[in-house]
């Protein structure tokens, strides 16, 4: 038995509510004595942790206007991880049912799934993490998102306000990492502030180009009880004077392309992840059909068009079909559509197009002019400008292009027997990359969501799967996030589940993301994965042999047993080794009723042809390789 | 039509004749943006008045990789707007880049290249100038040419206000640069254009 210090005469627990003679002392040793200050502070303490005033009638706090602001802007599912600062949310989510929340193994996987949702919807993806590391874990899907212009509020919790530049345990100046990589960024310090910040962060987010916006809110501003009123549409809009995108395309400049199309003889539609954003594939294949003119797209712009029309010319760029980067260096009018002129789709700026014209339309004046110099400038929303256009071109008749038609169907023919599975690896009997994924697409009715990861497995699924249907395929273009696949598909299978998902990943962007097979499995995701595993980071593998004469360092990537891996979260896997088990592991996958694994072991050094090198042109494709003697 | 295998993609020298309209060769080279000549170009940024702004101006300028030479800030007539001036040096289409990105902050309500436009300029500097009893005399002369303005004077040193453009403050400085300085401090430039024009009222409606 213990004595009170002080108190030697009284045995512990002899209190006023009478237990003296009682064998068992209460254990109450350490607390004060009634009446006195340390006492009362102690009980106002345990009172705020046990939330006494909830379960009778609770106020309203920062975390419900947050609940409530997200419900207004019509999320139905979000992707968070629980930290010390954003428990207040966490309290307040069980009144909330109709806000879904995944939790995700790791927040990077939440950012990522946020934005394959939004990708797939076209709505705003949310994603969530506590304050420090919960935060910096963002930071990669954030910038994902923002340089594929992603619609996507990023919310964080943050220490008190008052322990703001303290260095307070888990704080970091997000804020200050998160400026330079979202549309707009927020830091909350008041609970009647979040109504505002949460409307105008979803607005940014989704108009004009769309983009991440980044909302830092406080831990005391989550806890504190507000009375703010959300604002309507109108109020945010007038709240932004800074943010007025500008949506139609100038009638002058219109007047103007319209004259250039007229004139063009060799025309050719560069169509980019803006014409998706738009929703504009309608009024894309209208004016391709009057005007007559073959359409190429970027990596985000597949699923524009559909690959079948006629007038689907291809895939652009430093790893796309030869018969379209021909067909553009060939071009008299390159008319670009929500695109960018990224040095990926444009190789060296000097010999790109040299022979043509060209009208730029993108909703982000800053993307006009900003890599390759334009003579017809547009700024307005593609789906708009388009409308605009159409009416004021004249229709082609197919016969008065047919010798540039002749010459397009020409190079194709012989762009596509030259490239089609490209190394040969299939010919002597090892699993073909470019096979597997178009056994994919052929057997998912090519109807699926495709979901790439980052590297070979990339353009692989960008040039064979066979893309039919708008916003059926996801890839990180411009952030070339490795790891991104696997918690993409996640986010789009949530947010299409009317569609099959794919993740279609190679064996080193797998390894970074694979806790995200414990999310499909708890939230019963049914995502299909296609790993395929040439034990090697095959990109990498390829630059070595062609660029740094075989310099192998660090791109052989030995990795686990993958069905065994499958197996421990709980998800059936299926293995193919050689073709003729492709088809069949591909069908049992789909009849799992749940997140499936194909374990393709694929030809270890199958390159990815053709392939432009760093620093070169659209017309120095390298299209095979047999080593620099012969 | 035939397809030379090995051409790897190139361009045909020539096409059929007949097939398509000829094309002038040697193919011309497309003009980088942001290749021309350097010049210093001085910005005019109306923004909202709130935490951070300056930081997303500045933050954006190093991301974009753009030199900010001077750069003066205040409030306008209104507290909630705020008024930048931004000097920086780069060929037209980068500078026009630079707008444009500023263009795309979301508190950011007007951008404008003054630099082609008539405007007045002016920039104000403090000079400590080394100061003794046998230059003093020389130096208030200089002053008073320069239209400055002693406004402390002490043992060993002047400290001399002088306000104009920048080139005359550089004129200034050379001036007294024999004198010996002991301190300098220079605002940077603001300006305004000339005319009854005003760039806060064309600011985004």
């Amino acid at each position: 038995m213990t004595i009170t210090k002080g108190d030697p005469a009284t045995p512990p627990g002899t209190d006023a509510g009478g237990t003296a003679g009682s064998a068992r002392p209460a254990r109450r040793s350490h607390v004060p004595n009634e009446g006195t200050a340390g006492a009362a502070a102690i009980e106002r303490a345990r009172k705020a942790m046990l939330h006494e005033a909830r379960d009778l009638k609770r106020t309203r706090i920062g975390a419900d206007v947050l609940c409530e602001a997200m419900l207004r802007q019509g999320v139905d599912v979000f992707f968070s991880y629980p930290g010390g600062v954003i428990l207040p949310l966490y309290d307040v989510l069980g009144d909330y049912p109709e806000l879904r929340h995944i939790l995700v193994r790791h927040e990077q996987g939440g950012a990522h799934a946020a934005d394959g949702y939004a990708r797939v919807t076209g709505r705003v993806g949310v994603c969530m993490g506590t304050s420090g590391p919960g935060a910096t874990n963002l930071v990669t899907g954030i910038g994902t998102a923002l340089l594929d212009s992603v619609p996507m509020v990023a919310i964080t919790g943050n220490v008190m306000a008052a322990l703001l530049g303290k260095d307070a345990f888990q704080e970091i100046d997000i804020n200050g990492i998160t400026l330079p990589m979202t549309k707009h960024n927020y830091l909350v310090r008041d609970a009647d502030d979040i109504p505002r910040v949460i409307a105008e962060a979803f607005h940014i987010a989704r108009s004009g180009r769309p983009g991440p916006v980044h909302v830092d809110i406080t831990k005391d501003a989550l806890q504190q009880e507000t009375r703010a009123q959300h604002p309507t549409d109108e109020e945010v809009v007038a709240g932004l004077p800074g943010f007025r995108p500008n949506l139609d395309g100038h009638p002058k400049q219109l007047k103007t392309a319209a004259a250039e199309i007229a004139a063009a003889k060799r025309p050719v539609i560069l169509a980019g992840h803006g014409v998706l954003h738009a929703e504009a594939w309608d009024d894309l294949l209208a004016f391709a059909e009057k005007t007559q003119i073959p359409v190429a797209w970027t990596l985000l712009g597949i699923g524009v068009i559909d690959e079948t029309h006629p007038l689907a010319y291809g895939y652009m760029g430093m790893h796309g079909w030869k018969h379209v980067n021909r067909a553009i260096q060939n071009a008299d009018l390159l008319i670009a559509l929500g695109m960018r002129f990224d040095d990926r789709v444009t190789g060296s700026v000097g010999t790109y197009a040299p022979y043509a014209r060209i009208i730029h339309v993108d909703i982000d004046p800053a993307e006009i002019g900003k890599n390759v110099a334009v003579e017809v400038p547009i700024v307005g929303d593609a789906g708009r400008v388009l409308r605009a256009l159409t009416p004021m071109v004249a229709a082609v008749e197919p016969a008065t292009r047919a010798d540039y038609f002749e010459q397009l169907a020409a190079w194709k023919t012989d762009s596509v027997a030259s490239s089609w599975h490209g190394s040969g690896a299939w010919r002597d009997g090892l699993l073909s990359a470019d096979y597997v994924v178009e056994r994919i697409g052929e057997l998912s009715g090519h109807a699926a969501t495709y979901v790439a990861d980052v590297g070979q497995n990339q353009m692989w699924l960008a040039r064979y799967t066979g893309f039919r249907q708008p916003n059926s395929h996801v890839s990180s273009g411009g952030l070339g996030t490795m790891g991104f696949s696997v918690p993409a598909a996640m986010g789009a299978a949530l947010g299409r589940p009317d569609r099959e998902t794919w993740a279609i990943t190679g064996d080193g962007g797998f390894q970074m993301t694979f806790q995200e097979l414990m999310t499909l499995v708890a939230d019963h995701i049914p995502v299909k994965i296609a790993l395929l595993d040439n034990k090697k980071l095959g990109m990498i593998r390829q630059w070595q042999e062609i660029i740094y004469a075989g310099n192998y360092h660090s791109s052989s990537l030995p990795g686990p047993d993958f069905a065994k891996l499958a197996d421990a979260f709980g998800i059936p896997a299926f293995r193919a080794r050689t073709p003729d088990e492709v088809d069949p592991a591909i069908q049992a996958a789909q009849a799992v009723d749940g997140p499936a694994l194909i374990w393709f072991e694929i030809a270890e050094e199958q390159n990815i042809f053709p392939m432009m090198p760093a620093g070169k042109g659209l017309s120095d494709l390298i299209e095979k390789w047999d080593g620099p003697d012969e | 039509m035939s397809v030379d295998p090995e051409s790897n993609g190139a361009l045909p020298a020539d096409l059929p004749p007949g097939a398509l309209p000829a094309r002038t060769t040697p193919p011309p080279t497309r003009a980088l943006p942001g290749g021309g000549e350097t010049r210093r170009h001085v910005l005019v940024a109306v923004v909202l008045n709130k935490p951070g702004v300056l930081n997303r101006v500045a933050s954006l300028m190093r991301a974009r990789n753009f030199n900010i030479d001077s750069l003066a800030v205040s409030h306008t007539d209104r507290d909630d707007i705020s008024r930048m001036t931004i000097t920086l040096h780069g060929d037209d289409v980068a500078v026009e880049q630079a707008a444009k990105q500023l263009y795309r902050l979301i508190d950011v309500l007007k951008v404008q290249d003054v630099t082609a436009e008539p405007t007045v300029q002016q920039e104000l500097a403090l000079v400590k100038v080394r100061a003794t009893d046998s230059t003093r005399a020389e130096i208030l002369r200089f002053v008073e040419l320069s239209r400055g303005r002693v406004v402390d004077l002490s043992d060993g040193s002047v400290i001399v206000e002088v306000t104009g453009t920048e080139s005359e403050i550089d004129a200034f400085v050379a001036l007294v640069r024999t004198y010996g300085i002991k301190e300098l401090v220079r605002t940077g430039a603001v300006v305004m254009a000339r005319g009854a024009g005003s760039i806060e009222e064309a600011i985004k409606r």
